[in-house]
């Protein structure tokens, strides 16, 4: 693309040429930066949304005193977090107390980097090259976000592991079989979807979703897939770890599960990665169901609009379910997990190979 | 340069990660270092230009395999696995272990040189008859796996079928429904 640029305009190419690939490296860090202290701010607002909801749906005001409407309230939590005293277990195994909650942000923050966010901008022409929305923009990047979330779990299961305590280890064990349990029903029906648009890289997934059927339904792969969606969603609250899918922390049984013994910012390390987890887990399905930045109607300049309604629709979603589902037990989820949701996802990706085959044909 | 920079970091990382594996006490240490280890391997693949292999690396061994590992030994709690110096009964200090291992190694030893020099001739670490272009696409990549080696894939499906009905075989106790 560039070589052609240089052919049709050589004069003014060269020095543009040099300007970007200074600018490449600017703009790179630009957009890490920035993806970095949304998802921050973002896990922020959804504590305070949690809250909110919760006590909107239990005919309460939830936190009211920190600011007008208790809007401060996150801020106040995280103060009150960062001066605790830093506990550790004497019989706590030392490194891996300390890794474990790392290893859990960490997968959190990386699983989003291959996220694509918006279509190619200028930023309302702000910039003479147009930029991808998206931190990295990697051919596989479905699989890598699956692969960089899966390893997620050993944030978890360390934590329970290193605790020296039997509820944490209790709570490190489910994790590990619940992830077990719905993880090939979660890949299988990302195989469908892979199926259908003929690539791995969610960009040109969201692509394929451009348009409309006779002029109204948009073409998302939502009404293609609904049944792969809906074991998306289900295997999604799984890996996030969330109610009612929440069994290793599961505070009835086990006090608090694999954090039990964990206080202060090491502590707040885990529902960050939690609230982090929401949101790439709620892009992820917007790219792969709902057609990302698409929609009817709408200009290519406002797809991050759209895209930020749509992920903002999942969060809500995600925090009416645990306040409305109650837990299920343990081995209700592994059972579900691989006597239905799995054969159902093989048919269904048996289906969708049909219908694409059908279709090529 | 920077490739092959970065080239020895993952190559030592893999090695080194590997070589503590074996030298752990603790079976959970052991685990977490092999998982390390794979991921070093994933990075190598990503230089290999086979950007497909590395992310299946990372999502079939590290995110699944190893949970399934990290589970069993967390479930059998096995802190440690070394045996006291007096303990001569132990099943690791028997003499036709130490024979037998010590003839294995020997074996991997050989069978590890000629393969190297194997690849010194062909001078192609990827194999000799496959191009890169086969690796780097999944769609190159399934015909691969479907025309030219359908029969060691169809074998291979049979032989994890063959052990999954075993493990449930031997799961399953006398008089279970």
């Amino acid at each position: 693309m560039h070589a052609a640029g240089a052919v049709a305009r050589p004069a003014r190419r060269d020095g543009g040429a040099l300007m970007e690939s200074l600018l490449r490296p600017v703009v790179i860090g630009a957009m890490i930066f920035i993806v970095f202290n949304l998802l921050i701010v973002a896990s922020a607002i959804l504590v305070l949304a949690e809250r909110k909801i919760m006590g909107f749906m239990q005919q309460r005001y939830g936190p009211y005193l920190v600011g007008p409407h208790g809007m401060l309230q996150p801020i106040a939590d995280i103060l009150k977090l960062v001066f605790k005293e830093e506990l550790r277990p004497k019989g706590a195994d030392k490194w891996l107390f300390t890794l474990a909650p790392v290893l859990s942000v960490v997968t959190a923050f990386v699983a989003f980097a291959t996220v694509p966010f918006g279509a190619e901008t200028t930023l309302f022409g702000l910039l003479d090259e147009p930029i991808k929305l998206g931190v990295a923009d990697v051919n596989v990047a479905v699989l890598v976000v699956f692969a960089v979330t899966s390893m997620g779990v050993y944030g978890i299961v360390l934590a329970g592991w290193a605790s020296n305590s039997k509820y944490s280890l209790f709570g490190g064990l489910r994790a590990s079989a619940q992830m077990i349990s719905y993880e090939l029903a979660y890949a299988t029906s990302l195989a469908a979807v892979i199926l259908l648009a003929g690539s791995l890289s969610l960009r040109e997934i969201v692509d394929a979703q451009q348009g409309t059927w006779l002029g109204v339904l948009p073409q998302w792969y939502l009404f293609l897939q609904p049944i792969g969606f809906i074991i998306y969603v289900i295997a999604g609250v799984a890996e996030t770890n969330r109610a009612p899918f929440d069994f290793p922390e599961a505070e009835q049984e086990l006090v608090a599960g694999y954090n039990t013994e964990y206080s202060s910012v090491r502590f707040a390390l885990f529902p960050q990665a939690e609230y982090i987890n929401m949101v790439t887990m709620s892009a992820v399905a917007t790219d792969l169901y709902l057609g990302g930045w698409h929609f009817p109607g709408v200009p290519a300049e406002f797809g991050w609009i759209v895209f930020l309604a749509k992920v903002a629709m999942f969060l809500f979603v995600y925090i009416w379910m645990r306040w409305t589902v109650p837990r299920y037990r343990y081995d209700q989820l592994m059972m579900f997990g691989w006597k239905y949701l799995f054969p159902a996802s093989v048919l269904n990706l048996i289906a969708t190979a049909a219908l694409v085959l059908y279709l090529n044909a | 340069m920077p490739e092959t920079v970065t080239f020895y970091l993952f190559a030592a990382l893999a090695v080194g990660a590997s070589l503590l594996v074996i030298g752990q006490r603790n079976p959970m240490y052991s685990v977490l270092l092999l998982i390390a280890s794979f991921g070093a391997l994933s990075g190598l693949y990503i230089q290999l230009e086979a950007p497909f292999v590395a992310v299946a690396q990372i999502i079939i061994y590290a995110g699944a395999i190893m949970v399934l590992f990290l589970f069993v030994v967390m479930l059998l709690n096995a802190p440690k696995e070394d045996a006291a110096e007096w303990d001569r009964t132990h099943p690791l200090r028997q003499p036709g272990v130490a024979r037998w291992g010590t003839l294995l190694a020997a074996l991997l030893i050989v069978q590890l040189a000629m393969a190297l020099m194997a690849v010194g001739e062909y001078n192609n670490p990827v194999g000799a008859q496959s191009d890169p272009a086969t690796v780097n696409s999944v769609a190159d990549m399934g015909r691969t796996l479907f025309t030219r080696h359908t029969f060691a894939f169809e074998a291979t499906s049979i032989l994890i079928l063959v052990a999954m009905v075993g493990a449930v075989v031997l799961a399953r106790r006398e008089g279970d429904q």
